[in-house]
């Protein structure tokens, strides 16, 4: 009996190659995660090491393959998701990962990131947002805040950026996640939920470009504002946060809305309880949208709903048609039909 | 029925029915050559459809052909003029009146000469007969909806339908003329309406009493017969056109390697039957993608290959153009893989649904940096089956993508097919790389063929990285380093064209020397060997050396050149095929033939140009 998936540690999951990314890049907080997951992983799922495969694109997110001690694939620029895809149908045993970043999923490869969560392939996707394009040095990505001012955009950007989560929830995602690249602890933990997930499971890691795009997200990452400016959900959990857990979110009208519980006249009895399992993505998608100022960002398993998968459903129609099949190899096949003799 | 007819014996003959694209041609016409395989005649048959579906009605946009042709030989075109034309509407006579023999039969459907019809099909008169200047054909006006509905008025079926089976009064007409026996089509719809028997009723009815009507009238005073061909192989043949036999060809390659077959394609004309006849393959396994779009198509089978599976991707020359990027992927992966291209008219959406053979330059140069890949033709109906099997069996041993070009004239042109028994076809050995495998190195090459190990995911001790980055030489990780960029790439030329030594050798129908060597490739295959045989028959030193192995060529081509005092190459591009002889044999003098115009050449203007090259023209 092969039980190597009890044992694991990070280091299994460390390659010989020289980690090339800036110092200070989130990407390095991520790779950390992802190899603190993996041994987890291997745990609650009995994998061993060699049922994983690390596919991504282009971008500096997509050297991570390389880092990885496993299968690996480096695509083509967007092209991620339909790699993956093709891995997974190909052999369904396997856990196949998907590393990209906010250019390389949502714009180049946005058909193919909707299309893959739309027919929930059992794929984790890990998306890094540093909001720029940091590989071709600091051009503005399809996550650059608007007006945002970068090489390609020197006085400002005029296009409305999308929001990972509403584009995942849209194309009727069954699994959203979010984190920080700093937060070691919980992309550690969301990658766990992401791999026990069956369909898409797609995790969006806000990510620090020291280089083109430093502090990008200094508002809610800074140790002093933190827990004021996120929520970190946790399925039937009270949405409560800020530093005195004093906050919380309740349903005003059709929106959320922050209240401080005590005052107003709001209770804790009055604060939503977390429903990530709910299918109706209507407060999903609220919470994925929720932005600083008017809210906090939130952060943890936003949306975990189980249906039927892209691999599971092709794999069980071939066997299904293969059962009572008459024709059973391929001279069955050329001599089926309309034939005669001469 | 009328036994007095007048039967006179043909050698072959040749049939367009055409009429308005939802009239049912395409169906009137397989259902003859059909009928005709079965009584054991040499078939070729070809399909002139228009790009929309519903084109309006009544125009020459709209109309829809299917051309048969017959022999008590075995026939290697769909034949280049008719000797009948069926035209059910006045669009679809001025769209193929010039494709009649002169002197040919051209039967009409009275009731839809009407002024309406004219003017839908932009008639200056209403004399279609001054007009087209068909005086001298004869001309059969046989009011056929109006008899269709007489024939079907007690059947119960309601107007639409019985409108609609006038095709099969036209078609029943056709049999009368040809002495074709009814009973293989009566079977057919006996098959295909199984839970409709009044529809099965009316067909029969409607076919009887076409057959009926043209015996009965006076108009018609000969009939020919076409004897079954004699010298035909003993076995057991069916129909096949293009696109089954390379979906087929892909299922039986999968097979003989013992990997399930993956296909990741999105629909395009006219390449789409081929994903259609493998998504019907679930029963042998066949696991289809219809992806969401051309690109994704060709990554999906490019992570189903780094995977283990065969994988292939169809699709005609737009498509292909997307793929680009991908092939280059799949040529750093050294990944095998399959690109069926079934090429129509181009640039651009160019003419989807008409044949042309432009995309080779494509095939052989279109991608970024040097991008080697092995490149094939079929070149009938049924050795798509052939070719798309050697395109695998290479792929997966050779460890490289390979282009399988086809074109929409064998594509969706058929013929009759002797069933092989996959017995006689080869074993195919992938370089599978064994669970723990010793210092196992992703690209270490076998000295036979240079081909890298296949390493599967999910197999222990052989974890490992590629990707588009360039590869060091062994371990297969990044190198920027120039001497290995240059290794590299030369390996990857040197691993191609080391296919040349599993290939057979070329081969040359007529004598292996003379005053013309006529050079083809791809889908031209069976226009060209006809103008040789005729040529040949006329006493004419001309051979056909017709080419399969476009890249790379085979090892005696040069060898083969040398023996003939003239070259003609001929193609329906402006000179890819010879561009490239020349870049590979510049020491010969080529004569190149083109045609431009989305058809197949014709036999006629072939042999007139191949003994003006003779003349010394």
């Amino acid at each position: 009996m092969e039980e190597k998936y009890l044992h694991y540690t990070p280091q299994d999951f460390k390659s010989d190659q020289e980690v090339r990314w800036c110092p200070g890049c989130g990407d390095h907080a991520i790779l950390s995660s992802v190899q603190k997951a993996l041994p987890e992983v291997s745990k609650v799922l009995k994998y061993n090491l060699e049922r994983y495969v690390f596919v991504s694109g282009i971008g500096c997110s997509s050297r991570f393959p390389y880092y990885v001690d496993t299968f690996g694939f480096h695509g083509i620029h967007g092209r991620a998701s339909a790699i993956a895809t093709g891995v997974k149908v190909a052999n369904p045993t396997l856990s196949v990962w998907q590393i990209t970043g906010d250019g390389d999923a949502l714009a180049i490869g946005g058909n193919h990131f909707i299309h893959a969560v739309r027919r929930n392939i059992d794929t984790n996707i890990l998306l890094f947002n540093n909001q720029i394009y940091g590989l071709t040095k600091g051009q503005y990505s399809p996550t650059s805040p608007l007006g945002k001012i970068t090489k390609t955009s020197p006085f400002g950007t005029v296009e409305h950026p999308f929001r990972p989560g509403e584009l995942v929830i849209g194309a009727q995602g069954k699994f959203f996640a979010r984190s920080l690249d700093i937060d070691v602890k919980l992309t550690s933990e969301l990658m766990i939920e992401a791999a026990k997930h069956d369909g898409t499971s797609v995790v969006e890691i806000l990510q620090n470009c020291v280089i083109f795009n430093d502090g990008a997200y200094d508002y809610i990452t800074d140790r002093e504002h933190r827990e004021d400016r996120v929520i970190t959900l946790r399925h039937g959990e009270k949405m409560v946060f800020g530093k005195n857990r004093d906050k919380g979110l309740i349903l005003s009208g059709l929106s959320l809305k922050v209240v401080t519980i005590g005052q107003g006249g709001f209770s804790m009895d009055d604060i939503l309880v977390h429903d990530a399992y709910n299918p109706n993505p209507g407060v999903h998608m609220m919470l994925a949208n929720m932005e600083f100022p008017e809210y906090p960002v939130a952060l943890g398993v936003i949306r975990n709903v189980k249906d039927s998968t892209y691999d599971d459903n092709v794999r069980d129609q071939v066997l299904e048609v293969m059962k009572d099949a008459k024709i059973k190899c391929v001279d069955d096949l050329l001599n089926s039909g309309e034939t005669w003799d001469v | 029925m009328d036994k007095q007819k007048n039967v006179q014996e043909l050698d072959e003959v040749v049939v367009r029915f055409s009429g308005d694209s939802g009239d049912g041609m395409q169906l009137t016409g397989t259902l003859f050559a059909d009928a005709s395989a079965l009584f054991g005649n040499g078939v070729n048959t070809f399909p002139d459809y228009p790009s929309e579906i519903r084109a309006p009605q009544g125009t020459v946009g709209g109309v829809s052909g299917f051309q048969v042709h017959l022999g008590n030989q075995k026939v290697n075109t769909p034949g280049d003029y008719c000797d009948v034309l069926v035209a059910m509407n006045p669009a679809a006579l001025k769209a193929n009146a010039k494709w009649v023999k002169k002197g040919g039969m051209i039967i009409v459907d009275a009731d839809q000469f009407n002024e309406k019809g004219y003017q839908r099909a932009g008639y200056k008169t209403i004399d279609a007969v001054t007009e087209l200047n068909l005086q001298d054909f004869k001309i059969i006006n046989a009011p056929i909806t109006t008899l269709t509905k007489e024939s079907l008025k007690e059947s119960g079926l309601d107007n639409k339908s019985i409108v609609r089976s006038k095709n099969m009064f036209a078609l029943g007409m056709v049999y009368y003329i040809f002495d074709r026996p009814l009973n293989f089509t009566e079977k057919y719809y006996e098959t295909k309406f199984k839970k409709k028997p009044e529809i099965i009723e009316a067909n029969k009815k409607v076919l009887r009493d076409g057959y009926n009507y043209a015996g009965n009238i006076h108009a018609i005073p000969n009939t020919y017969t076409i004897k079954p061909a004699d010298a035909r192989v003993k076995g057991k043949y069916r129909t096949i056109n293009g696109n089954t036999a390379t979906a087929w060809g892909l299922i039986a390659a999968a097979e003989k390697a013992n990997l399930p077959l993956f296909c990741g394609s999105y629909p395009i004309t006219p390449a789409t039957d081929v994903l259609i006849e493998l998504a019907k393959r679930k029963d042998l396994g066949v696991k289809t993608l219809q992806a969401e779009d051309e690109i994704a198509g060709v990554c999906t089978a490019i992570g189903a290959a780094f995977a283990g599976n065969f994988a292939v991707t169809s699709t005609s020359g737009p498509g292909l153009s997307l793929k680009s990027e991908a092939l280059g992927l799949a040529v750093m992966t050294e990944l095998p893989m399959v690109i069926v291209n079934v090429q129509r008219g181009g640039p651009s959406t160019g003419l989807p649904t008409k044949t042309e053979q432009s995309d080779l330059n494509q095939a052989l140069y279109g991608r970024n940096g040097e991008a080697p890949m092995v490149v094939i033709a079929a070149s009938t109906p049924s050795n798509c089956f052939d070719f798309a099997f050697q395109a695998g069996k290479i792929a997966m041993e050779h460890m490289t993508p390979v282009i399988l070009l086809t074109d929409g004239f064998i594509a969706n042109g058929s013929e009759p097919w002797r069933i092989p028994s996959m017995k006689d076809y080869p074993a195919i050995n992938p370089p599978i790389v064994p669970e723990n495998t010793e210092n196992f190195m992703p690209y270490a090459r076998d000295e036979k063929r240079l081909a890298r190990g296949w390493a599967f995911p999910g197999k222990k001790g052989i974890a490992h990285r590629v990707g588009g980055l360039e590869k060091d030489f062994i371990k297969g990780s990044v190198s920027h380093d120039p001497m290995n960029h240059q290794r590299m790439t030369d390996i990857r030329e040197a691993k191609v064209q080391r296919v040349k030594e599993f290939i057979p050798e070329q081969e040359v129908y007529g004598d292996k020397e003379g005053d013309l060597l006529v050079v083809g490739w791809g889908g031209t295959q069976g226009h060209l060997l006809t103008a040789v045989q005729e040529m040949r028959a006329a006493g004419k030193s001309v051979s056909l050396c017709h080419f399969n192995y476009i890249n790379p060529l085979p090892r005696n081509t040069r060898d083969i050149f040398t023996r003939f005092k003239n070259i003609v190459v001929c193609e329906l591009n402006m000179g890819q095929f010879v561009n490239y002889l020349r870049i590979n044999f510049q020491d010969f003098n080529y004569h190149q033939f083109n045609k431009v115009q989305g058809l197949p050449f014709t036999v006629v203007e072939l042999v007139d140009r191949f003994n003006k090259i003779l003349e010394g023209k």
